[in-house]
């Protein structure tokens, strides 16, 4: 692989796609983290939808 | 399950959290084997190493815009035939669709400054892009501006449909002008002028990117689903206190 000038371009393009991915990853992880806690918050203050009330019932 | 079923909220979140682990595993190994590829991938005899940079850049320009056509569907899905999860796949698509645009145009910058001797010039290929990552922010910006999610899913939806028209601008932008940005090389009439050698790292790449855009779209479909019911039992819970 010849040695190249530009080495600094291509790590950078690549880094640029690691940040990219690990932001969007860990975003969208801790965001469903965020809402299933708040989800259990309001069930545990006896708050839930109709449907899930209808199939605990059944 | 049949597909219709998946319009089901509940029914889709059951079949997207049976499938995700599946997807994500496929997903690491499809891009361990085509960085691998990748960085085994010959110099090019005019750009030496810098056509490396294609690997992301290529696949993050390509998605980019499917997200955006996906998004059109969506949009139509909505306005037609007001599918229940056509607006959750709008919203959900939209801040992958400008994370991807957004690594399009910042490596298409880093791979023009050693190429072009320059980081950005206003040609037709370069401000289409760049238009199409401002129309995502439109779209995010509308999707937290309205906040009944039903009227901001037809705000949204009307401007994703103006929005598509930028998709064949930027396909064709190089064809139509006059421009720095090269021709379609992978895709075209009379087959790819790219050596299979680059070539197929290249395809490697995308098939690794677009698995990960499909998890990643499935797991932001999912929150905005749980998202959504977190409102409807917020509102239960204020019309019970009032």
């Amino acid at each position: 692989m010849q040695a190249t000038a530009h080495i600094g371009f291509i790590v950078a393009a690549y880094g640029a796609g690691v940040v990219v991915v690990v932001a969007l990853i860990a975003w969208i992880t801790l965001d469903y983290r965020l809402q299933r806690r708040i989800l259990a918050e309001l069930e545990t203050k006896g708050i839930s939808r109709r449907s899930a009330r209808e199939s605990v019932d059944e | 399950m049949r597909i219709s079923e998946l319009a089901n909220p509940s029914h889709f979140l059951r079949a997207a959290n049976l499938v995700m682990p599946w997807l994500s595993g496929a997903t690491a190994i499809v891009f361990a084997f085509a960085l691998y590829r990748a960085m085994l991938a010959p110099d090019d005899y005019q750009q030496g190493a810098t056509v490396k940079i294609m690997f992301p850049h290529v696949p993050s320009a390509w998605l980019g815009m499917l997200c955006w056509a996906l998004m059109t569907v969506a949009a139509l899905g909505t306005l037609v035939w007001r599918h229940p999860l056509a607006d959750v796949t709008a919203k959900a698509a939209a801040p992958l669709g400008a994370a991807l645009t957004l690594l399009c145009l910042v490596t298409g910058s880093l791979w023009g400054r050693p190429e072009w001797g320059t980081y950005w010039v206003w040609d037709a290929r370069l401000t289409s892009e760049l238009i199409l990552f401002l129309l995502y922010l439109g779209v995010i910006a509308l999707w937290r501006t309205v906040e009944d999610p039903s009227r901001a899913a037809r705000a949204v939806a009307i401007l994703t449909l103006v929005g598509a028209i930028d998709l064949p601008i930027i396909k064709f932008s190089v064809d139509w002008w006059n421009t720095l940005h090269q021709g379609a090389s992978v895709f075209r009439l009379g087959g790819s002028t790219i050596d299979p050698t680059i070539l197929i790292p290249l395809l490697l790449m995308t098939a690794a990117f677009t698995l990960l855009f499909v998890t990643l779209l499935l797991a932001a479909m999912r929150n905005e689903i749980l998202r959504r019911r977190v409102r409807t039992l917020r509102l239960l819970q204020a019309s019970v206190a009032g």
